[in-house]
This record gives C-alpha cells, sequence and structure tokens, in this order.
C-alpha cells in the first residue's frame, strides 16, 4: 500500500507521519508538495498536524484552497482513505469533507499531553484493529481542538456511528460530546485531533496509534489483494 | 519619517548626537580616526550598535578568552552562529544559548518569540537541522500581577514561536526570586543535528560573488535593539518598545526549510543570520572574517516599509531573514529554490576586494567603513573590579542549620516551592513531542532526544543556581557547570561541550566585574575537569532596573551524548523492591538553599562547597553503572537536597512509596542540605554485587508498593507522607499562584 503525506507551507507533523509509515508500518510512502495536481498512485492520503500557513486566518482556512485539495476530495469521493490528523482535520473542516468546527480551547492555552481516548466505533477502516470500547493513550498537541458543530449534524454523526474516538476521562479541549474523532458518512475519511504518528513507538512512551495505520492497511489488503 | 532631515557629520559631532546611540567620546574619537574624517549619520549608526556590547563583547572579551574552547570532540568553537561537537559517524551536534532579555522585559511574549526564533536561525545558519529547544528563564515572585504577566507571556511567547515552526521544546529550567523582578531573564537554546560535510560558514569569500537577501522584507522594527540591549532598564524603559521585533514562526518555518534545502547547493559560498543589527553585522561580519568587503546597493533590499534611510534599512532587526552569498551566475537557482517556499531571494551586492563596507542608496555611497573595523576593531575595556564587601561578610558567616520542626510539612513546604515545584504549567503548553523524537519529556534531570536511525541519544540540560552564585561567584560557576553536567550523566549520557549565557548585571560597576570575572573563572575550571569545553554563548550585561543588579546568572547549556538508547535512565523509581542508594557526602551546607530561602527569608553564607576531582569520579562511576546496566533510576540532588530528590524520584511512578533510613545525626542536615556531587539511585536487589563495585554509594532504603514516603532515623520517625498529597503539594503550587 502507498501513502501520501501532504505537505503543506507550515505542516510540521510531516516527518513524523511518514516515519510512522515507513519505520513503523513498513509501508510505502511519499511526502507529495501542496501544490501538486495529482494523487494518482496513491492509496491513501495522510494529511498531517502542523501550522498551516501559520494558522493565519484560521487553522486550516487558507490550506483549504491548496492546488492539492482538489485531488484529496477526488480521492475522497473515490473512497480511498482519508486521515487528517490535528492541522489536517482542522483542513478537512475547512474543506467541508467533515462536518462541523473547530473552536479555541477552553483554556485559551496550546495543550500537549498524551490523553486517553475511548474507541467508539471500531468498525471503521481506521479502528478495525481495536476492541470495541477500547481505552488507549494518544498524545494531543494544539490550541484549537475544541470541536463543534450543531444540534442536527450530531444526531446524524450520532445515527451514523462516524464518532471513532472520544476523550476518556478529563476532556482536553472542550470538545463537544468529548468528540476527539470523527469520520465521513461513508467512513473513509478520519479526521482527529491526537496524534496517534507519535504513538508508535514504545522507546518514546507508547505504540497505541499504530494500529489505526494498521487497519487502514488490512482494510485496504481485503478490498485490493484479491487472492494473495 | 522618510522627510526627517539626517544630521550632518558635523552636528552629530558638535551636537554630540552619538551619545544618544549608545557612542561614547572617545569611541567617537576612534571612529574619526579609522575613517580620517568625520562619520555621517549611517556610519555613526554602524559603529554605535557594532560596537555595542551585545555585538562586540567589548566589556566581556577578556573574561571570555578564560574559557576552554578546545578538544578533540569541538568542530567548530564560539564565533560563528553556533558551535558543533562531533558525535562519530559522520554526525555532529551544533548548539547555542542565546538572551531575550531586555525586549522580554517590556514586551514579553514578542521578546521571547523572538528569542526562539533568533537561536533557531543561528543553529540552521550552520546547516544544522533544529532538533530542540530548551530554555532557561528567571522571574520575581509570583506575588504580584506584573510577574504573573511576565510570566505568563514569556511561556505564551516560547510556545506561539516554537510550536507553530514544529521544533519540540524539550527542557529547560524555571526560577523565581526578586532579584529578577524588574529584569526577567529568557535565555533560550537551540540544538541541531548536522553531517560534517553539511557544516557552513558565514564567510564571504570570493571576489565577485553575489549577495543576496533572503526571507522577510525589513522594515522599521527592532531598530538599535542591540543598543538597547546594552543598557540598564529603567523607568523609562517602555519608551524603548520599537526597539523590540516582531515574529512571524510561519515565515521562519519556510525560511528553515529553504535553507535547509539551498545547504545541499554548491552554488552556496556562506549564510548568516540577520540578528542582532541586522544587515550591519551580518555583512561586515561575513565580509570581515573572510577578509574581503561587501557593496551592496541599498535600493535593492526587500522593504515593507516606504521611505526607509540607508540609517534604518541597516539597523533594523526585523525578523526571519538571512543574507547569503553564492557564486556569481547562480543567482536564479537559488531564487527558483525560495520561491517553492513563497519566500523573496534578492542580489543585492558583491563581494569585492578591497575589505570595505560600502552601502549605496538612491545612487549615492552612504556609508564606506572598513568591515574588520566595524566587526573586529571595536575598543576592548578592562573593567575595574573589586571583591564587594557583601562576599567577605558572607565568607566569614558561621554555619547556620535553618531551623525545623516539622520534617514532613517542611518537605511538602519546599516542594510548593516554585523554583522546585512542577513545571508542568508551563510544559503542557510547548509541543515537546513534534518531530517524534523525544525520549525524556520536560520534566526529568536532562531531556533526551534520540538520533533517528542511529542506536545514539542527545541528552541535554540548561542549569544554573545564581543563589550560589550571589553567595560565591566562583564556586557558583563551578557548581552550574558540575550540575548541568551530573543531569546529563544521570540520563546515561556523557557531558560533549556547554554554551553559556552570562546574565550579569553593569560591568562599568566593579563589583558586579569581579562576579563576571569570578563567575567564568569557575565556570572554566569546571569545564576543564569535566571535559566540556565553551563552544559558544551569549553575553547579557546591563541586566539591572533603577541600578539593582540580578543575582550573577551565567546560564549552562550542556549536550551530552548517549552512547545507546538502552542506557537512557529517568529519575522516577521504577518498581517495588529495588534498593535506594545515595551517593557523595552530605554536610551541613544552606547557604543559597531553599530551605534557607524558605524558614529565613534571605540568602546568606557560604555556598556548598565542590571538589570538582570528586565531581568527576562520581559521575564516572554512576555513568559506568548505567552503562552496565545495573541502574533503574538516576535522579541527582538539587535544591531542597536528599527529601525532594526522594520525593520527586516517586512522584510519577505509578503508586510506588520509599522506606529510607537516614545515619547523620542532624536530621534537617540529612534531609534538606544542598551538598554537592550527590546522586540518588535505585537498583535492582540482584544487581546489588555489580553495583556496589562500580559505585561507591550508601545503601539508603527501598522502594515500596504502598505510596507512602517513610524516612526515618534509626526508631525515629522523621516523615511519613502519602505521596498522593506530596504530590497534589508539587503540582498544584505554581497553577494556585498564578489563580
Amino acid at each position: 500500500m502507498k501513502f501520501a503525506v501532504i505537505v503543506f507551507p507550515g505542516s510540521n507533523c510531516d516527518v513524523d507521519m511518514f516515519h510512522a509509515v515507513k519505520d513503523e508500518l513498513g509501508e510505502e510512502v511519499e511526502y507529495v508538495w501542496h501544490d501538486t495536481d495529482s494523487l494518482e498512485g496513491y492509496d491513501g492520503i495522510l494529511l498531517p498536524g502542523g501550522f498551516s500557513y501559520g494558522d493565519y486566518l484560521r487553522t486550516g482556512a487558507i490550506a483549504r484552497f491548496s492546488n492539492v485539495m482538489k485531488e484529496v476530495i477526488k480521492a475522497a469521493e473515490a473512497g480511498k482513505p482519508v486521515l487528517g490528523v490535528c492541522n489536517g482535520f482542522q483542513i478537512l473542516l475547512e474543506a467541508g469533507l467533515l462536518p462541523g468546527a473547530m473552536r479555541r480551547n477552553e483554556s485559551l492555552k496550546f495543550i500537549c499531553k498524551p490523553v486517553e481516548l475511548k474507541v467508539e466505533n471500531n468498525e471503521t477502516m481506521f479502528s478495525s484493529a481495536y476492541d470495541a470500547k477500547e481505552v488507549i493513550s494518544i498524545p494531543i498537541a494544539h490550541g484549537e481542538g475544541n470541536y463543534y458543530c450543531d444540534e442536527q449534524t450530531l444526531q446524524e454523526l450520532k445515527a451514523n456511528n462516524q464518532i471513532v474516538f472520544t476523550y476518556n476521562g478529563t476532556n482536553p479541549n472542550g470538545s463537544l460530546e468529548n468528540i476527539a474523532g470523527i469520520t465521513n458518512k461513508q467512513g473513509n475519511v478520519l479526521g482527529m485531533m491526537p496524534h496517534p504518528e507519535r504513538a508508535v513507538d514504545e522507546l518514546l512512551g507508547g505504540a497505541d496509534g499504530l494500529k489505526i495505520f494498521k487497519s487502514i492497511v488490512s482494510q485496504w489488503r481485503e478490498a485490493n489483494v484479491v487472492n494473495a | 519619517m522618510s522627510l526627517m532631515l539626517e544630521p550632518s557629520p558635523e552636528q552629530i559631532k558638535t551636537e554630540e548626537i552619538y551619545k544618544q546611540m549608545g557612542v561614547t567620546d572617545e569611541e567617537f574619537a576612534m571612529i574619526k580616526g579609522i575613517l580620517g574624517r568625520l562619520p555621517n549619520y549611517t556610519e555613526t549608526g554602524l559603529f554605535s550598535v557594532m560596537w555595542s556590547e551585545h555585538c562586540s563583547y567589548k566589556n566581556s572579551k577578556p573574561v571570555l578568552k578564560r574559557f576552554p574552547t578546545s578538544g578533540p570532540q569541538v568542530l567548530q568553537g564560539p564565533g560563528e552562529g553556533a558551535g558543533i561537537v562531533d558525535i562519530g559517524d559522520g554526525q555532529a551536534v551544533a548548539f547555542k544559548i542565546e538572551s531575550h532579555n531586555h525586549p522580554s522585559a517590556i514586551e514579553p511574549y514578542q521578546g521571547a518569540a523572538t528569542g526562539v526564533g533568533g537561536i533557531i536561525r543561528d543553529v540552521f545558519s550552520m546547516g544544522a537541522r533544529p532538533i530542540a529547544i530548551l530554555n532557561s528563564l528567571r522571574f520575581g515572585e509570583l506575588d504580584n500581577d506584573r510577574t504573573k504577566y511576565l510570566f505568563k507571556e514569556v511561556v505564551a511567547g516560547i510556545a506561539g514561536y516554537g510550536n507553530c515552526i514544529g521544533i519540540p521544546t524539550v527542557g529547560g529550567e524555571i526560577a523565581f526570586d526578586p532579584s529578577y523582578a524588574g529584569n526577567p531573564l529568557v535565555n533560550a537554546m537551540c540544538v541541531g543535528l548536522i553531517n560534517h560535510e553539511d557544516i557552513k560558514k558565514g564567510q564571504a569569500h570570493g571576489v565577485g560573488n553575489t549577495v543576496m537577501y533572503v526571507g522577510a522584507k525589513t522594515g522599521r522594527d527592532g531598530i538599535h535593539g542591540a543598543t538597547f540591549a546594552s543598557e540598564e532598564l529603567t523607568e523609562n524603559s517602555d519608551e524603548k518598545r520599537p526597539a523590540v521585533q516582531v515574529g512571524d514562526p510561519f515565515m521562519e518555518k519556510l525560511l528553515l526549510e529553504a535553507c535547509l534545502e539551498l545547504i545541499q547547493s554548491d552554488a552556496l559560498v556562506g549564510i548568516q543570520d540577520m540578528g542582532a543589527a541586522g544587515l550591519a553585522s551580518s555583512s561586515a561580519e561575513m565580509a570581515s572574517k573572510a577578509g574581503s568587503g561587501i557593496e551592496m546597493n541599498l535600493d535593492l533590499v526587500p522593504q515593507r516599509e516606504t521611505g526607509m534611510t540607508a540609517y534604518e534599512m541597516m539597523l533594523s532587526e526585523s525578523q526571519e531573514r538571512m543574507l547569503i552569498v553564492v557564486k556569481k551566475g547562480r543567482e536564479q537557482e537559488i531564487k527558483d529554490l525560495f520561491h517553492k517556499y513563497d519566500l523573496e531571494a534578492v542580489a543585492i551586492g558583491v563581494v569585492t576586494d578591497d575589505k570595505m563596507l560600502r552601502l549605496l542608496h538612491k545612487g549615492e555611497v552612504v556609508a564606506n567603513v572598513p568591515a574588520d573595523a566595524l566587526a573586529e576593531d571595536a575598543p576592548v575595556y578592562h573593567k575595574p573590579s573589586s571583591e564587594p564587601s557583601y562576599y567577605r561578610d558572607f565568607q566569614a558567616m558561621e554555619v547556620k542549620v535553618p531551623a525545623v520542626e516539622n520534617y514532613g510539612e517542611t518537605l511538602t513546604n519546599l516542594l510548593k516551592q516554585p523554583t522546585i515545584a512542577s513545571k508542568e504549567w508551563v510544559y503542557d503548553q510547548y509541543d515537546y513531542m513534534v518531530r517524534t523524537s523525544t525520549v525524556v519529556a520536560p520534566g526529568s534531570d536532562a531531556a533526551v532526544v534520540r538520533i533517528r536511525g542511529t542506536k545514539k541519544a542527545l541528552a541535554m540540560t540548561t542549569d544554573c543556581n545564581a543563589r550560589y552564585l550571589y553567595l560565591d561567584p566562583e564556586t557558583g560557576g563551578k557548581i552550574a557547570v558540575a550540575e548541568a553536567a551530573r543531569n546529563i550523566v544521570c540520563s546515561g549520557g556523557e557531558p560533549l561541550a556547554i554554551t553559556d549565557n552570562l546574565n550579569f548585571g553593569n560591568p562599568e560597576k566593579p563589583e558586579i566585574f569581579w562576579q563576571i570575572e569570578k563567575a567564568a573563572d569557575g565556570i572554566s575550571e569546571a569545564c576543564v575537569a569535566l571535559n566540556s569545553p565553551v563552544i559558544g554563548g551569549n553575553v547579557s550585561l546591563y541586566n539591572e532596573t533603577n541600578g539593582t543588579a540580578i543575582y550573577p546568572t551565567p546560564v549552562i547549556g550542556m549536550v551530552g551524548l548517549i552512547k545507546d538508547t538502552q542506557h537512557i535512565t529517568t529519575q522516577s523509581f521504577k518498581s517495588a523492591g529495588d534498593l535506594i542508594y545515595v551517593l557523595g557526602e552530605t554536610k551541613a551546607e544552606f547557604g543559597g538553599s531553599e530551605l534557607q530561602k524558605m524558614v529565613e527569608g534571605s540568602i546568606t553564607g557560604q555556598a556548598p562547597a565542590i571538589d570538582l576531582e570528586v565531581e568527576k569520579a562520581y559521575q564516572a562511576s554512576v555513568l559506568e553503572a548505567i552503562r552496565a546496566g545495573v541502574v533503574e533510576s538516576a535522579h541527582d540532588l538539587a535544591e531542597g537536597g536528599l527529601a525532594v530528590a526522594v520525593a520527586e524520584s516517586l512522584i510519577g511512578s505509578n503508586g510506588l512509596g520509599a522506606k529510607v533510613n537516614i545515619e547523620i545525626e542532624n536530621a534537617t542536615v540529612a534531609l534538606f542540605s544542598e551538598s554537592q556531587s550527590r546522586f540518588l539511585l535505585s537498583i535492582k536487589p540482584e544487581n546489588k554485587e555489580t553495583f556496589e563495585k562500580i559505585v561507591p554509594a550508601t545503601l539508603l532504603g527501598e522502594v515500596t508498593d504502598s505510596a507512602v514516603l517513610t524516612i526515618s532515623q534509626g526508631e525515629k520517625i522523621l516523615v511519613n507522607e502519602q505521596v498522593d498529597s506530596l504530590e497534589a503539594a508539587w503540582r498544584g503550587a505554581i497553577p494556585c499562584l498564578l489563580k
């Protein structure tokens, strides 16, 4: 399976995403600069964290106009897995690939620390390697992770099982219903504030995030590698 | 502003306008002698910033010469953007520390943010990839709104810049003392990784080569920042707010990536950050270091404001800019490279052979000055030095053990002292994990960052107990280096080298200059003993408010090499049943201690003594035991002494407790003395024999599974505290003070 890590001006978790896939997952991965015209040949699209365009105007608000985003939308429509982490999630919201919006953390401060998440839905292409309701530890590092959507959207998210991860115990940023990560209706686009690419190596304190990448790969293999 | 006529050379002289720029009468006469004529306004400005203490080290040079700066591991000593040391396999580590004290005192967010931005540029201008940021901060007591504001904004500024640019802030130290109330210290250190063949220098070689300006446009911000940094702060310092720069970390992220791509191009000849004194210092120093000259046409400098004068452009400290020299004819490639990152790269001048810095603006030569005169020939002052009477008084004092009645309560209160208490409130705001290589996060003795693709890791720390330096600058200087090295060793590393940030008061006062000299002597001696040369640093003088100086605070930034990630050791106890040892002799030493400050409310007496040979031997034995795989945890005994160290090793150890027995007769000495060269170590019982063969330590007790800390003296129980309540005191103190 071949992944693309999209690099926007100001992305800074691109390296982490790249190495998580290459070194820990052992799959093919390439950096793709934001002005590219095609994402052909990539089986999975990763939007890393960081401060694209310095978070100026609003997080993700400028990056959504990058040339590559037309291709990201195409890939999403074609059913390819698209994962946006932190700033990547914010960009997916701005691009309309996921519903809702981000507000500043309730504390009005940037927060960086490992947090507990609960796997609310383990039947997505991003979470199938986890047990139902499994509690995992993955770090967060953001100033604007306070997810919000209107009541109707929330009901839809719930009805379609689109809420994949919630904060377990203390909610670090004030997000609605403790939401940490959601998918689109089709289930092939996941946005999450916690950084699974930072939790792939025991040396750095834990590897609970690796199963997200493993889920993507195993689903892809089932769908694409017939009688391998 | 453009309509304001600049004073003529004659007016500058007769109206003594140079004095407003910090140039003395004698210096003005020297400038006239060098030029053989009166300098014009722009030239006077160039000399004033280049000859400021901040750029020229004119007051500190004689002291800096005392530092040992060489060693087989040193690839680049002081004088370039950052020092560089070898770590084997063709790899090297580049690092430097720098202060942004004055800007932070009046505009804390931007002052701190641009301090971080500046030190990062120093590191990547060498060609190194920045991999970690540390800092060292000093504030007054957190008991007034002004200090709370400074503290919160400085932390937010560091976070704002470091988080955005994507370099983890992995460690540092913070202390609080009334002497910093009007003059906080903000020192930032950056560590970078580089392959030997990629090391670049800020030199303008090759007559006819092109001088290019890359990065952000030049505005009027930060004009005379270096001069401002070389004066005392007063009630009127708020008027200097325009001398503080404004940072744009997004711009710097682009500049960082572009420059690291540029480093790989053989078109690049030299590169230097436009830091203090901006275009003036980068151009003069690059020419001077290469023995060449530079001619620049200032009309070509990218400007974000209209009507800027030559004076303003040369002295601006606008951020996120670099000056580069590239091979003639290769300019377009460079422009294309920067264009990818939406950055400007503009040819603004050429390298010449006449050793002059010549500036053209609107068709006229507006400055024509020998580059060496600006960069090298600033006067050097040997300031008078005299031993202050307070020092003699302190030395003559009898040792006094502070009165303690309830040991458990005293321990809890010590853990609440802001200098000891958890700094989680601070570092949770820093992205300390980005780049996914941080093995040991902030809060342990030293931070540890692994080197991807190898077994190696780097340990890094900043340290300085300024109270000891106030009591005795020479001993305090030794302790600062020794403690840094102890922290590196406790994390499993071997000290490589240091960078220092010499924060002192006004050097024109003989008693302050004496502090500087003595501290430098102490630092030098420790660096030699611990084989850790000084590879660069920064001097910040004039840290005074309305005539009162800060404590002498030479912050030591140290980097060590951990040869194998398996050697990485932290301070937390690991499992019940492990044996607890202390290494080092405990004496009645309370001068400058946390207990003295807390109980007596003032700092007096003698600093703890230190024997560098003992220190060295102990560090070697601890490192040997760690490498032999027989050490579960290692922790330096520092502020608050043994009791605080044991409590810190329990906090975060997931429900463990400890039973410790002390044999020293005076319990206050045993628990809270700050004697130097001591370590708290824990080991598995089965490794007892091997450990004791390597380390001459004393068995104190063992780790238990009961989450209680019990310290006894024979039959007598001195401390019996729940770890939870100790932890709550330690964790809650700073958030509580900020409410």
